[in-house]
C-alpha cells in the first residue's frame, strides 16, 4: 500500500525521555509514570507487561497522542509530539498511528466497511480511492465477505479484525494495541495475534502491545516489563 | 458531504426517538406557517394599500354618511386625480350570519383599485344591467353562484322604497385578484340604482377613495381636503389608505403580538425537546466520540459534525412542517370558507421560518457539541472499562 | 386482585422516586405539556372574557326590541309612535308610579383615542331616558354624577373609562360640532360598561335623528312573559320588529368573535398537544430505557407485566398533571383580569373586556394535559415489557 507521508528513516522510531504523568483524583495526585525513558526501534513488535497500575496503558495513550505527559518528551519518527497543538496532534495521529482496543470500539451504527473507512474521511481522498483501500484492508484481515455487516452481527473475533483493518487502513507506521486479545477466546485470540505478527513482519509496522497474557506476549520480538511507572525487570514485575 | 452518511446513521441510532423528535419539529413549524397565514389574513390589507390612495370618511366615525356632492369639491383639490365613493350596504345572503361586503359605487371603483381585475365582457354586461352586481371570485366559490343567477340580498340598514329589506339583483359578472392578498369577497352594484331605490338617506354616501398624483404630498392633500369641510355639518377625516387600515386593525387588537407570543411559547418548548434529544444522543455516544478523537478527529471537526447532525434534524423536521403547511394553505385555501380577505403564506414569514429552523438546529446542538469537545478521551475510555 | 394492585403501586412508587435522577428529560415533558395548557387557557380566556363582558349583567326578564331585519342595535330604527305602542304592550313591567319600564334608546358610534396606542376607536354612545336606569337594575354610579336631561353631558362606563383616553370626570370631548362634558362614571357589570351614555333627546338633536330611536330595552313583569310579549309585538300590524331576550341578543353578538377565537385556540392547542405528546413519548422512552435493568429484574422476581405498564402510565400521568398545573397557574397569573378591548363586528364598536381564566377552564386544561401525558406514555409502557424476561436480562 502507498504511504501518505513517511517519517524519517531513522532506525529508532520512538524515543521517550524522562516521562512523567500525574493524574488528579479529587484532592489526591497519582504519579502514574515516574521518569520513564525508553527507545523503540523501527519494525519492532514490543509487548508491554506489568501489574495493573504500572502505567502501561497510560504510556500507550501518551505514545498515541491521546494524552499529554506532565513532563518529559516523546519523539516519534524524529517529530516531537508532546508539544504539538491539539489540532496538529489530531492531524498527526490520523496519519501515523493506528489504535487497536480491547473492546474494539467500533461504531455500532456503521457497518464493517464504513467503520474501516472512518479514518480515511480525514484525508482528501475521493470515494473510489477510499473504498479501494478499505477493501484491501478487509481482505488483509480476511473479512471481505462481512463488509456490510454491523458490529452487532459479528463475533468478538471478527469485530477485532475489523478494528485492526481500521487501524491499518491509513497505513500508519505505528500500531498501538491495548489488550487486543483480552476479550477473546483462545482461538480467536490466536487469529488476532497472527494478524498482528503479519502486520509487523510483512508490512513492516512497528507494533506496541500492552498485555497481561504471557502467551500473547510470546509473539512479540521483545518483552518490556513495567512497575510503578518505570521500566522494570521481569523479576520485579 | 462524505460525512453525511455518518450523520444520518447517528440520527437513526434510535429510530423511534428520531421519528418522535422529527414529528415534534414538524408539528411546531406546521403550526407556525399556518398561523402566519392567519396573521397575514388580518394584516394583509396593510401591505397592498396603495401609497397613492387616500380615504376620506366622516370625521366622527366610518358609520356616518357624507354628501355625494363632496365628490366634485374633492376632485378640484390640486393633486387629486380621481375620486370614487362607496357605501356600506350591510347586506347578507339568506342568513344574517352570512354578512357580506356589499358596496354601491360607480364604475371608477375598478380604476382606482387596479389590483382587482375584470374582463371587458363582464364590465359591459354590468353596464347594461341597472340591477346587476359584480361578485368577487371568493364569494362566487363560497356560495357556488353562477353568472346570470338572481341574487337576493337582505340589508340590515337600507330598506327599499318598495317596503322590503331584501333587494333583488342579478349577477352580471365576476372580478378576481390581480395581485396576491387582494380581497375578492365583496359584491359591487350601481350607486344610481341604490340612490333611487333606497327608502331614505338620498344623496349620501359612506366614504370616498381618491388617487393622488404624488404620494409624498399625501399628508398635505389630506389636510387640504379636511380644511374644505371643517365646520360644516359633515366634517371629514382624510388619511392615506395604509394609515386608515392600520387604525382599523388596531381596533381589533394587536394580532401580531398574539401571534408572536404563541409562536414564542411553541418554539421555546420545541427547543427543549430537540435540545434534549441531541443531549441524550451525545451522552450515549461518549465512547464513540472518544474513538473518533483517538482516530484523529479534531475537536473543531467533532463540534462541526454534531452541529451538522442537529441541523439535519431541524431541517428535515422543520422543512417538512413548513412544506406541509404551505401546501395546505395554498391548496386548501381559506378555512373559514370566504370570510378572510386573503389567506396565504407571506414570503417574509417563510424566510423567517427557515431562519428559525436553522437557529433551532444550531441552538439544540450547541451544548452537546461543546460537551463533546471537552470530553477527555482517556477518561471516556476508562469509564467504559 | 389485591396483589395486583399492590404490585402496581410498588413499581409506580419506584418509578416516581427515580424521577429526580432524570429531571432533565422530565422537565422537557412537563414544559412541553405546560406550554400547551398555557396557550390553550390563554386563548380560551379571551373568548370567555369577551362573552362574559357581554352576557354578564343581563336579566332574564329584560328584552330588546329592534327593527325586524336588523342584526344589531347599530342598524336598527324605531320611531316615536312605534315605541309608544311597544311601551303599552302586554306583560310590560310597571314602576311604582305605574309607568311602563320601557326604555327607548338611540345607539350611535363615536371616535375616541385608545389609551394604549393613541389610535382612534369607535365607542358606542347611547342616548337614554330615565327609564333606562330602572330597566337595568345593576346600574350604579361609581364617580361623579348622572347627566342632566337636555345638557351636553355624558357618563362613561367603567370599561370605556379604563381603555380610552380623555373620558374622566371633568374632561371635555368634541364630536363633530358639539362639545360634551364628562360628568360621571358608571358600572352595570355588563355590556354597557363599554359604552358612553347621554340624554336621548340631546343625542337625537346632535345626530339629527329627529324623533327616531334605535331600539327599546324593556323589562317584563316575569321572565316567562317573553312568549306572550313577543307574539303581541310580532302580530301587531303597526310594528315591524324582532324581539329577543337580552341574554340571547348578547350571546348572538359575541358568537362570531368567541367562536372564531375559540376555534383558533382549540386548533392551536390540538397541534401543540400533538407536539407535546411527542415530547412526552421521548421522555418516557428514556425513562424506560434507563430503567431496563431494574424492570427486567423486577419481572424476573415475579412482578407482572401489567404492574410495569401501569407504573409507566402513572409516571406519565404525573408528568402530565404537573405540566397542566404549571401551565394553568402561569396562565392564571399572566392572563386573568388582563384588560383589553376589541371591535365587535356586529355593532362596529368597541367592547371592553378582561381575559377570564375560570376554574372550569383550568380543569379542562389540566384534564387535557393529563390526557396528553397518558397518550405519550402508552407506547413506551408497552415497549417496557416487550421482551421476554430472559432476553431482557441477557442484554445487560
Amino acid at each position: 500500500m502507498q504511504q501518505a507521508t513517511r517519517l524519517s528513516d531513522d532506525a529508532t522510531l520512538v524515543r521517550v525521555a524522562d516521562l512523567h504523568k500525574q493524574f488528579r483524583r479529587g484532592a489526591e495526585t497519582l504519579d502514574v509514570l515516574n521518569g520513564l525513558t525508553l527507545d523503540i526501534p523501527r519494525g519492532e513488535f514490543l509487548a508491554l507487561m506489568g501489574p495493573s497500575g504500572s502505567g502501561k496503558t497510560t504510556l500507550l495513550n501518551l505514545l498515541g497522542g491521546i494524552d499529554r505527559p506532565t513532563s518529559g518528551s516523546i519523539h516519534i519518527g524524529g517529530q516531537r509530539i508532546d508539544t504539538l497543538s491539539d489540532s496538529a496532534l489530531a492531524r498527526w495521529r490520523s496519519r501515523h498511528v493506528g489504535f487497536v482496543f480491547q473492546l474494539y470500539h467500533l461504531l455500532p451504527v456503521l457497518n464493517a466497511e464504513k467503520n474501516v473507512e472512518l479514518p480515511l474521511l480525514l484525508t482528501g481522498l475521493g470515494r473510489k480511492e477510499r473504498m479501494t483501500r478499505v477493501h484491501a484492508a478487509l481482505e488483509l484481515v480476511g473479512l471481505s465477505d462481512r463488509a456490510k455487516h454491523k458490529p452487532a452481527e459479528l463475533s468478538g473475533g471478527q469485530e477485532q479484525r475489523v478494528g485492526i483493518a481500521r487501524a491499518i487502513v491509513t497505513d500508519p507506521d505505528l500500531l498501538l494495541c491495548d489488550e487486543p486479545t483480552g476479550d477473546l477466546d483462545r482461538k480467536s485470540g490466536d487469529q488476532i495475534l497472527d494478524l498482528l505478527q503479519a502486520m509487523n513482519r510483512e508490512q513492516g509496522k512497528t507494533v506496541i502491545m500492552v498485555t497481561h497474557d504471557p502467551h500473547a506476549a510470546a509473539r512479540a520480538s521483545r518483552i518490556q516489563h513495567m512497575n510503578k511507572g518505570v521500566l522494570a525487570d521481569a523479576s520485579e514485575a | 458531504m462524505k460525512f453525511l452518511g455518518l450523520l444520518w446513521a447517528n440520527l437513526r441510532r434510535r429510530k423511534t426517538r428520531l421519528i418522535v423528535t422529527l414529528l415534534s419539529i414538524l408539528v411546531a413549524f406546521f403550526l407556525y406557517t399556518y398561523l402566519s397565514a392567519v396573521k397575514t389574513a388580518f394584516t394583509s390589507g396593510l401591505d397592498i394599500a396603495g401609497a397613492d390612495r387616500l380615504v376620506t370618511i366622516h370625521k366622527v366615525s366610518l358609520i356616518q354618511l357624507l354628501p355625494v356632492s363632496y365628490a366634485q369639491r374633492i376632485a378640484n383639490v390640486e393633486g387629486v386625480e380621481q375620486v370614487v365613493h362607496a357605501t356600506w350596504f350591510g347586506g347578507y345572503y339568506q342568513d344574517p350570519r352570512n354578512q357580506l361586503g356589499v358596496f354601491p359605487t360607480t364604475e371608477a371603483y375598478f380604476d382606482i383599485y387596479p389590483e382587482i381585475g375584470i374582463s371587458d365582457e363582464h364590465m359591459q354586461a354590468w353596464r347594461r344591467d341597472r340591477t346587476g352586481v359584480l361578485v368577487g371570485m371568493a364569494s362566487m366559490n363560497r356560495f357556488g353562484w353562477k353568472v346570470g343567477d338572481k341574487l337576493p340580498i337582505t340589508t340590515s340598514i337600507w330598506g327599499n322604497k318598495n317596503g322590503s329589506d331584501t333587494w333583488e339583483f342579478t349577477i352580471a359578472g365576476t372580478y378576481d385578484a390581480a395581485k396576491e392578498g387582494v380581497d375578492t369577497t365583496a359584491i359591487i352594484f350601481h350607486y344610481d340604482y341604490f340612490n333611487e331605490a333606497r327608502a331614505f338617506g338620498q344623496d349620501m354616501v359612506g366614504w370616498y377613495i381618491l388617487r393622488i398624483d404624488n404620494p409624498d404630498r399625501a399628508e398635505e392633500i389630506s389636510k387640504e381636503i379636511d380644511a374644505l369641510f371643517a365646520n360644516s355639518p359633515y366634517e371629514t377625516k382624510t388619511s392615506p389608505e395604509k394609515a386608515f387600515m392600520q387604525g382599523f386593525m388596531s381596533q381589533i387588537g394587536n394580532i401580531g403580538a398574539i401571534f408572536i407570543a404563541v409562536v414564542g411559547v411553541v418554539f421555546f418548548t420545541l427547543l427543549l425537546v430537540a435540545g434534549n434529544t441531541m443531549a441524550q444522543s451525545v451522552r450515549e455516544r461518549t465512547p464513540e466520540i472518544a474513538v473518533l478523537k483517538a482516530l484523529g478527529f479534531s475537536n473543531p471537526r467533532i463540534v462541526t459534525m454534531l452541529l451538522a447532525e442537529s441541523l439535519l434534524l431541524a431541517v428535515l423536521g422543520g422543512g417538512a412542517g413548513l412544506g406541509l403547511a404551505w401546501w395546505m394553505v395554498t391548496a386548501g385555501g381559506d378555512p373559514t370558507g370566504g370570510y378572510l380577505p386573503a389567506f396565504f403564506v407571506a414570503s417574509g414569514d417563510l424566510v423567517a421560518g427557515i431562519a428559525m429552523i436553522l437557529f433551532l438546529g444550531l441552538a439544540a446542538g450547541l451544548l452537546p457539541a461543546w460537551q463533546a469537545a471537552r470530553l477527555n478521551t482517556v477518561e471516556a475510555f476508562r469509564k467504559v472499562v | 386482585m389485591i396483589a395486583w394492585i399492590l404490585q402496581a403501586v410498588t413499581v409506580s412508587g419506584m418509578n416516581l422516586r427515580n424521577l429526580p435522577a432524570r429531571w432533565g428529560s422530565a422537565l422537557v415533558a412537563v414544559a412541553g405539556i405546560g406550554g400547551v395548557v398555557l396557550v390553550l387557557v390563554g386563548i380560551l380566556s379571551i373568548a370567555n372574557g369577551f362573552k362574559a363582558a357581554l352576557t354578564d349583567g343581563t336579566a332574564p326578564e329584560n328584552v330588546i326590541v329592534m327593527r325586524s331585519s336588523s342584526t344589531s342595535e347599530l342598524d336598527s330604527g324605531v320611531d316615536a309612535d312605534q315605541s309608544k305602542v311597544i311601551a303599552e304592550a302586554v306583560r310590560v313591567a310597571k314602576d311604582t308610579d305605574g309607568k311602563p319600564l320601557s326604555s327607548a334608546e338611540l345607539f350611535v358610534v363615536v371616535d375616541v383615542p385608545r389609551k394604549s396606542t393613541g389610535t382612534s376607536s369607535n365607542v358606542p354612545l347611547r342616548g337614554v331616558a330615565p327609564e333606562a336606569f330602572k330597566v337595568r337594575e345593576t346600574f350604579r354610579l361609581v364617580d361623579g354624577r348622572n347627566f342632566e336631561p337636555g345638557m351636553y353631558e355624558i357618563i362613561v362606563g367603567r370599561g370605556a373609562n379604563g381603555q380610552f383616553a380623555g373620558l374622566n370626570v371633568g374632561d371635555s370631548v368634541k364630536w363633530g360640532q358639539n362639545s360634551w362634558q364628562v360628568v360621571g362614571v358608571f358600572e352595570t357589570g355588563g355590556a354597557a360598561d363599554s359604552e358612553i351614555w347621554a340624554d336621548v333627546k340631546t343625542v337625537q338633536d346632535a345626530y339629527r335623528r329627529g324623533n327616531f330611536y334605535s331600539t327599546l330595552r324593556v323589562k317584563l313583569d316575569a321572565a316567562d312573559a317573553f312568549d306572550e310579549f313577543k307574539d303581541a309585538l310580532t302580530t301587531d300590524p303597526r310594528l315591524n320588529v324582532r324581539v329577543m331576550r337580552e341574554t340571547e341578543y348578547y350571546a348572538e353578538q359575541s358568537r362570531l368573535l368567541s367562536g372564531f377565537v375559540s376555534g383558533i385556540g382549540i386548533g392551536v392547542a390540538m397541534l401543540m398537544g400533538l407536539g407535546a405528546i411527542f415530547g412526552a413519548i421521548n421522555t418516557m422512552y428514556t425513562a424506560v430505557a434507563n430503567r431496563s435493568r431494574e424492570i427486567a429484574t423486577l419481572r424476573a422476581l415475579g412482578f407482572g407485566k401489567s404492574s410495569v405498564i401501569i407504573s409507566v402510565l402513572v409516571e406519565a400521568i404525573v408528568l402530565g398533571l404537573a405540566g397542566g398545573l404549571v401551565g394553568g397557574l402561569l396562565a392564571w397569573l399572566i392572563f386573568n383580569g388582563y384588560q383589553v378591548s376589541t371591535l365587535s363586528w356586529s355593532s362596529f364598536s368597541q367592547v371592553t373586556f378582561a381575559f377570564r381564566v375560570t376554574p372550569e377552564l383550568l380543569i379542562n386544561g389540566t384534564t387535557y394535559a393529563i390526557l396528553l401525558g397518558l397518550i405519550g406514555g402508552l407506547l413506551p409502557a408497552f415497549r417496557a415489557v416487550r421482551l421476554p424476561v430472559a432476553t431482557a436480562l441477557r442484554q445487560l
